[in-house]
């Protein structure tokens, strides 16, 4: 109970007596928040990534691609093949017929509006189903696309991001035009960077005859996907790579979102490294400063703990003071960014909003907090094992 | 030089303090060397690539494909000294995250048109001979392990060989080597006639490369072009290799403005935390920096003293960063091969670095260095 009263005592002086050695402080704690600032910035860009990534997904939807091939645009299937896929157990069947669609992945050059250069914009060519399959789709502007017409539907991140893709503007893609229809909405997921088209008329005019790319299938249950997965690798007439559709969206977007992570973490730990060293100086000066003071303490019959505790409390209230500050930074300034990158696994463009989440302000408090508490351990302790006589003897 | 012992002597008074601060600039220099190398890795290429060079690719997009009869009327176009055609197999090697550039080529034409990828003679030759011959980058035959003689298997994906049968094998017959170090070597390259044995001749190839006589004329070769197919079913999008970078980097996104942003933030931070604690080493040496004017050291002498130390600290610290970084590169270069294949602190960068630690010195010593001149010895002498 004394202690406790004791490194009370203590700690209120220290932090009272804050603002006489503000200079230092206060670059302690900008030090702090450069920090916290440049990582939560960064990995909010993973982040943003990852969520455009796996919101689209639904438990019970499954795609099917040639075996081995882990991406659409190398996939091929063949039009039996997709018959034999339909007929699979597992999926959803309403009638009689399978809640599954065969579907065309290419990309189209659309301009980029904050480059003007051209971008490589996903075109999904569609069949019935697809909609039914992904529900989450709505038309937000104009209409859906007709079956059979020269028109397509273009995502809500899409259209944002790239330009001419309003309702009633005519795209012109090989020997045929086609007319913007309608705007989708799909619930931020990475369908809403997409164009789509009825993969009948689409099929022919990108010379693709009648193979497809991928079948994307409605199941029954999130359950009978062991099912149907087991029938299509069993089958002998087929050579498949059944997945569930979040898996395969996780896996396509896995090697930007290692990349900028490798990179943030790097970038975060190597400026941890330096504003550590920025708080050494801080803390031990504040420590130097105040030896005649602690001395005093001690010869009252202070503990040395008592010390210990009151200097790493100051370090702590630094820290947290320039995580809070670093992560606001952070929040306001990258936050809701709108952006879109290349995704060279799918050698497409995915937009996307960075996003800075409870969890990475947190990570970025907790790293500043990790910070203070190195920058303060060492002063502290050197603090308490000043020799009392010493330290008197310096008034 | 003489005062060098006594600058010394100043940075020593506290040890540790001297050493947290040249730490944090040591670290600030990595820092700023690495994020160099990134942002050259992403754009790499750009700025060498041949502004002589064009790219004819499908208008729609680089992935449709183009028919090779194309050739015959790109090389007839005036201005027009060379092409050659490319096309992207996309096979996977082992296992698809084993990801690197497998091009379907014309050997020769891919030698004329990029005297950059050095190959010796012996290796051309074996090159022309071998059917199934392919030749691959330093980097990539590296990355793998690969000896020239070995037997590649690369798995087709979209390409469907008419035998049913998905594997390839290609005979390394050698490799290549980049004329310069922004050259990628990582790529693979190998006979497109093969390619065509296989899948059954289509008549279609990627894309085309194009040399034009005249680097002043290229857009006039490249307007040229695209209007000699204009209103066919397969109608050319051309320009120079520079401005296809270019467009792919900004596909990339704004990568450049954001590691200059974080470089400028880490700077920034470093400055405050190095200035302050020159300032507070020169604050709590008043009395001393009076009792050296007494003894008839100019102000010129003490300025220069207080300046002196933080040249020191910033610029040892700044070459040691920028040193290290330079040994680590090829050690985060093998990390991050698989997503930036070039990977380097460039000259240029390297340059500013040592000219922002000089400036670094001049500005957290500027300040203190000023007040000293300043500052009058009574005053000093009164100070404790």
């Amino acid at each position: 109970m004394r202690w406790l009263a004791q490194t009370y005592a203590v700690t209120l002086v220290n932090l009272r007596s804050v603002p006489q050695r503000l200079a230092s402080s206060l670059v302690a704690v900008a030090g702090f928040a450069g920090v916290v600032a440049v990582f939560v910035a960064v990995l909010s860009i993973a982040e943003g990534f990852r969520r455009v990534m796996e919101t689209g997904a639904a438990p019970d939807n499954a795609i099917v691609l040639r075996a081995g091939i882990d991406t659409e645009m190398s996939s091929t299937l063949t039009l039996a093949d997709t018959k034999l896929i339909k007929d699979a157990p597992g999926i959803l069947r309403e009638n009689g017929r399978p809640r599954a669609s065969a579907e065309l992945f290419v990309v189209v050059d659309v301009p980029k509006r904050s480059t003007g250069t051209d971008a490589n914009v996903p075109l999904r060519a569609v069949e019935p189903a697809a909609f039914a399959i992904r529900p989450e789709l709505e038309i937000v502007a104009g209409r859906p696309f007709r079956p059979g017409q020269n028109e397509v539907i273009a995502g809500r991140a899409a259209a944002r991001e790239f330009a001419g893709l309003e309702v009633g503007n005519r795209l012109r893609w090989g020997e045929r035009e086609w007319e913007v229809v309608g705007i989708f909405a799909a619930r931020d997921s990475v369908y809403e960077s997409e164009i789509w088209g009825d993969v009948r008329v689409v099929g022919p005019a990108f010379r693709r005859g009648t193979s497809f790319q991928s079948v994307y299938a409605k199941l029954e249950s999130p359950a009978a996907f062991a099912d149907f997965k087991d029938a299509l690798t069993a089958d002998p007439r087929l050579e498949v790579a059944v997945m569930r559709e979040a898996d395969f969206f996780a896996g396509q977007s896995k090697v930007l979102r290692q990349l900028i992570e490798i990179l943030g973490n790097t970038i975060a730990f190597l400026m941890a490294l330096g504003a550590t060293f920025g708080a050494l100086n801080t803390m031990y000066s504040a420590v130097a400063v105040r030896a005649s003071e602690i001395a005093t303490l001690r010869a009252l019959g202070f503990e040395a703990s008592a010390v210990v505790v009151s200097v790493m409390a100051e370090a702590l209230v630094l820290a947290l003071a320039g995580g809070v500050a670093g992560g606001s930074l952070a929040w306001l300034v990258a936050d809701g960014y709108q952006t879109a990158t290349m995704n060279w696994q799918s050698f497409s463009q995915v937009a996307f909003t960075l996003t800075v989440t409870p969890r990475l302000l947190g990570a970025g408090i907790s790293y500043a907090l990790a910070m203070g508490f190195l920058g303060g351990i060492f002063p502290a302790v050197h603090a308490a094992r000043m020799p009392v006589a010493t330290a008197l003897r310096r008034f | 030089m003489k005062y060098l012992h006594l600058v010394w002597r100043n940075l020593l008074r506290r040890k540790v303090r001297t050493l947290f601060t040249f730490l944090s600039i040591v670290v600030a220099f990595f820092l700023f060397g690495l994020l160099a190398a990134v942002r050259n890795g992403f754009e790499a290429g750009i700025e060498i690539a041949g502004q002589s060079r064009l790219l004819t690719v499908h208008k729609v997009s680089i992935i449709q494909p183009l028919p090779k009869r194309h050739l015959q009327q790109i090389l007839s176009t005036p201005g027009v000294a060379a092409a050659t055609h490319m096309t992207w197999f996309g096979g996977i090697y082992q296992d698809p995250k084993n990801f690197f550039a497998q091009l379907a080529v014309d050997p020769a034409g891919l030698l004329e048109v990029y005297p950059e990828y050095l190959v010796d003679e012996a290796t051309r030759e074996r090159w022309r001979a071998t059917r199934t011959g392919a030749i691959a980058g330093r980097k990539l035959a590296e990355r793998f392990g690969w000896q020239v003689g070995d037997r590649v298997p690369i798995r087709a994906t979209f390409w469907r060989p008419r035998d049913g049968k998905d594997a390839f094998e290609f005979d390394l017959v050698g490799l290549y080597a980049g004329a310069t170090a922004e050259v990628d070597e990582t790529s693979f390259f190998f006979h497109y006639e093969y390619l065509m044995e296989r899948v059954g001749d289509p008549g279609l190839v990627g894309w085309y490369i194009v040399e034009v006589e005249d680097p002043a004329r290229a857009d006039e070769v490249a307007l040229a072009i695209d209007r000699t197919f204009a209103n066919s079913a397969f109608e050319t999008k051309t320009a120079t290799e520079k401005a296809f970078m270019q467009s792919f980097a900004h596909q990339v996104g704004d990568t450049s403005a954001i590691l200059t942003a974080i470089a400028a933030i880490v700077f920034f931070v470093i400055l405050l935390i190095a200035g302050n604690t020159m300032a507070q080493a020169v604050r709590e040496r008043t009395n001393e920096i009076g009792v050296l004017k007494t003894l008839g050291y100019s102000d010129r002498t003490v300025t220069g003293l207080v300046l002196g130390e933080s040249m020191l600290v910033a610029g040892v610290g700044g070459l040691l960063g920028l040193g290290l970084v330079l040994l680590a590169a090829p050690g985060f270069a093998k990390m991050l091969e698989a997503f930036l294949p070039i990977f380097y602190v460039p000259t240029r960068d390297v340059a500013i670095g040592v000219g922002l630690a000089l400036l670094l010195g001049l500005a957290t010593g500027g300040v203190p260095a000023w007040s000293a001149q300043r500052l009058p010895v009574v005053e000093a002498l009164r100070r404790r």
